[in-house]
Formats: structure tokens, C-alpha cells, sequence
């Protein structure tokens, strides 16, 4: 819809988020490019039976991994959804640390049988989310073959080699961050902070945004856009500068 | 058996380094591979690559300079530096995939005498991270192995078969240990060069598969 639903509370723009639902929660898994606050605003909605679609998921609150030493104290994962119980399923890449010592609260949400943990290899992840915004079903791909990752898959001989089906990924809800946005959606990413955003914007039936700033289209440069505004359905920020 | 002194992780990353092409793309894992960095000649003109989508990065950032948007995949804040590049992950693991890297350097748990490796998970914890290693094996035009010979009880870790899942299958081209460089061929595992002090019997008492010793071995090569 070209209409941008545009909220200055993190609260309101989730609230209507339900039980059962699937979400992709955008980033790499660190500080930068994590929609932080959207998250928490989530939590706090207590929903239950989700399944969340994120990449690296519950390191940072166990070993700092990612975040700035000046925000240490602030540390905010994935997790942060097992302590409560609201996860029936996760699907990623990277769910727990090298060490066990402290244990992950999504390695113990694992040994109490609490939630599943699918485990992807990092670029099946990216291109099942990607295929799931641009109308591929599926697609073949040599990454996991000959390990666990190839049990239950369909498999193909393309020129010679062997080739992993794998299917698209879609979700009910994307949660992403951004830079900037305009009032037409169209965002702006810094550095490293694309990651999943980008692709997990166009994957689901709702695409929140977390943006550092919204500011009038009059101010942005479109050789810059990261993500179409097409994408994008709701914007949240505490920085408004549309007059 | 009583045995020599090993070299330590930063001598591994040191011979490591040796093995980065010039003018080449790299990707380089978590831990020991990230080291090899600190030792490269700066002529070699290398460009690293992270999975979290950047290409170019040379320098970490300083404590109270960190930018949340500069970062690799190992979580090491970066300096921006003229020639980056960010992308987002589709087109990070497009690129890793589509044989763009020429090398990556990755830790293991244990090494097959015919290349599989297993870096992923330890086999009683029943769960582990895969990342982009999966990724990185099968798309990386050049893949070497950096870890310890063997595991803290003295068992091997460069084995017949992986007994832990596996990452991926016939991948590794090179295995650099704290006592050994094992090049993988079809034939089996040539060893070519030995840490000072060690014998090649006492090298092959710590690795379970019969080794092939190179015609031209070498020592080992230290700063």
C-alpha cells in the first residue's frame, strides 16, 4: 500500500501483533542494523508460539558479541523471547556461542524441550528470504551438501554436481532497522547495518521499520535508496523531522 | 611419548598468512584466522571480505571509536577506509557462493584425510552454529584449515573420517597445525613442512590417518 503508517511510539506499531505468528527480525545478529527497539516493544506484548526467522540469534546478551564497549550495559538479543517462553520455533544460523559457560537462554529453551531450533547455513538463510520476496519458490544450491543439512531435501545432478533444493521463506511480520526513511518508506542503510534488512523487507506480509530519522523526500537522495518504499508498511522513529 | 615443544597460535597465523595470495579476496574465520591479518605484508594487496557485507576493511577501530555500523562478522569494530564496499547478506553469500573469494581461512574441529571438515558442531552438545562456514567451503576457490594438531585429551583431530557433522565434504585444500603443513591431495594427506624439534614419526603418532611425507619437506616456517 502506498499509504506509510508512520508511529513515534515502538508500542503502538507492533500492538497489533498476534500469537502463532512468524517474524524475521532483521540485522546480522549485532548492534548495528538490529531493530532494538522493536524488539523490546515485542517482548513486551508477551505473544506466544511464535517463530522467529533471525540470523545470529542469542550470542550477544552470553559473550557482548557485536555491541560497543560504551553500550555494553544495554545488550539486547534474540533471547530476550525465550526467558518468557513466547518462542515455539526458531530459524537460523547462528543460535549459540562456542562456549556453554554461561548457557545461552536459547541453548537451555533447547534442552528443556521448550522451543525448536531449525539451523540454516548463513547464505541458504539470505537466498530463502530472498527468493521468498521476489517470487521464486525455490532454488538449488550445493552449500550443505553431504552434511546434516541435506537430510529430507530433494536433491539434483546439474552438471555433474550435486544440488540442494531449498525452498523460499516468507513471514507474517519483517521487523527491520534502517537509517532513514522518507514518508514514502524509501530507506536509507549505513555500513554494515544492511544484513538481512534488505532482504527480510521484502519477505513478509508487514515490513516494520526502526529508523533513526524520517525525514521529507525532498531530502533524500535516491541514489541512495537501500529499500524501494513498496516495501514498507509501517515507520517507526523518535526522531521526526517531517514538518 | 614424550614430545617436542608446539608452536602456538600466533606462529600458526604467521604461517597462515604466508598462504594469502596476492591481489587476492579473502575471507577469513573467527579466532586463529582472523590473526592471520597482523601478519600480512601489506604489498600483497589482499581485500578482505566479511559475510556481514563489506569488502575492503584493513584496520580495527580503536576502543573509544567504534561505529555500529562498521563492524566483520567476528564482531571487530572497523576504521573506514577508502575502497569499502557494504552489501546486504543475499549478496554477501552471492558472492561467497558464485566463486568470487579466492581464499578463506577457517578454524576446525577435525579434518578427514580425504578434505571433509567438521567446524561446527561438538557431536555430545547435539546443537552449533553453522554461520557462513557451509557457505564459504563449497564457494571459496581456496579453502585452508587452521587449528591445533590435536584436541586438549591428545586425541587427533586430522582423522580417517570426521566422527562430528560435518560442514562440508572433500573441501579443504590445506591444513596448517601447530606442528605440521598438511596439503590435501587425492592420493591422501602429503606432509610438507614440520615444526623444529619434531620427528615425522612423532607427527604421524598424532594423526590417525597414514601420511604421505612430501620428497621436499620442509620446516616449518616461523617469524
Amino acid at each position: 500500500m502506498t499509504k506509510k503508517y508512520i508511529y513515534n511510539s515502538y508500542k503502538e506499531a507492533i500492538k497489533d501483533l498476534k500469537d502463532d505468528s512468524s517474524i524475521m527480525i532483521g540485522g546480522f545478529g549485532v548492534q548495528g542494523g538490529q531493530p532494538t527497539n522493536l524488539m523490546l516493544a515485542l517482548r513486551d506484548l508477551n505473544l506466544s508460539n511464535l517463530t522467529l526467522i533471525g540470523n545470529v540469534a542469542g550470542i550477544s546478551m552470553v559473550t557482548g558479541y557485536g555491541w560497543k564497549d560504551s553500550d555494553k550495559d544495554k545488550i539486547i538479543d534474540q533471547s530476550i523471547f525465550f526467558k518468557d517462553k513466547q518462542v515455539k520455533k526458531i530459524i537460523c544460523s547462528f543460535p549459540i556461542p562456542s562456549s556453554r559457560n554461561p548457557l545461552s537462554e536459547i541453548e537451555k529453551a533447547w534442552i528443556n524441550d521448550e522451543a525448536e531450533i531449525e539451523i540454516l547455513p548463513q547464505g541458504t538463510l539470505a537466498e530463502k528470504i530472498r527468493a521468498g520476496g521476489s517470487g521464486i519458490p525455490a532454488f538449488y544450491t550445493k552449500t550443505g551438501v553431504g552434511t546434516i543439512v541435506e537430510k529430507e531435501k530433494e536433491s539434483k545432478i546439474i552438471n555433474g554436481e550435486k544440488f540442494l533444493l531449498e525452498y523460499a521463506l516468507n513471514a507474517d511480520v519483517s521487523l527491520i532497522k534502517a537509517f532513514i526513511s522518507d514518508e514514502k518508506g524509501n530507506l536509507i542503510y549505513k555500513g554494515t547495518s544492511r544484513a538481512f534488512n534488505p532482504i527480510m523487507a521484502t519477505a513478509s506480509k508487514l515490513t516494520i521499520v526502526e529508523v533513526d530519522k524520517i525525514v521529507s523526500s525532498k531530502d533524500i537522495d535516491p541514489e541512495r535508496i537501500g529499500t524501494p518504499g513498496i516495501y514498507v508498511d509501517r515507520i517507526v522513529t523518535k526522531n521526526n523531522e517531517l514538518s | 611419548m614424550n614430545y617436542p615443544k608446539k608452536l602456538n597460535k600466533e606462529d600458526i597465523a604467521f604461517r597462515a598468512s604466508l598462504e594469502l595470495p596476492s591481489d587476492s579476496y579473502v575471507n577469513l574465520g573467527i579466532g586463529m584466522p582472523s590473526l592471520c591479518a597482523k601478519y600480512l605484508q601489506k604489498e600483497k594487496n589482499i581485500t578482505f571480505q566479511a559475510e556481514n557485507g563489506i569488502l575492503g576493511f584493513n584496520e580495527i577501530s580503536k576502543e573509544d571509536e567504534q561505529d555500529e555500523n562498521l563492524i566483520d562478522a567476528g564482531g571487530q569494530f572497523l576504521v573506514k577506509t577508502p575502497g569499502m564496499s557494504f552489501f546486504d547478506s543475499a549478496e554477501s553469500f552471492g558472492m561467497i557462493r558464485g566463486n568470487h573469494l579466492d581464499m578463506t581461512v577457517l578454524g576446525a574441529l577435525q579434518v578427514s584425510e580425504k578434505g571433509d571438515l567438521a567446524n561446527w558442531m561438538i557431536k555430545d552438545r547435539g546443537i552449533g552454529s553453522i554461520g557462513g562456514a557451509m557457505d564459504l567451503v563449497v564457494g571459496a576457490k581456496e579453502v585452508i584449515v587452521t587449528m591445533e594438531h590435536v584436541t586438549k585429551e591428545n586425541k587427533p583431530k586430522i582423522l580417517k573420517e570426521c566422527d562430528f557433522p560435518l560442514t562440508g565434504i572433500n573441501c579443504v585444500n590445506k591444513i596448517i597445525t601447530d606442528i605440521a603443513v598438511i596439503i590435501v591431495e587425492d592420493k591422501g594427506l602429503i606432509l610438507t613442512e614440520i615444526a623444529e624439534g619434531w620427528s615425522t614419526e612423532q607427527v604421524q603418532s598424532l594423526t590417525e590417518p597414514k601420511l604421505i611425507v612430501s620428497n621436499k619437506l620442509n620446516r616449518y616456517i616461523t617469524k
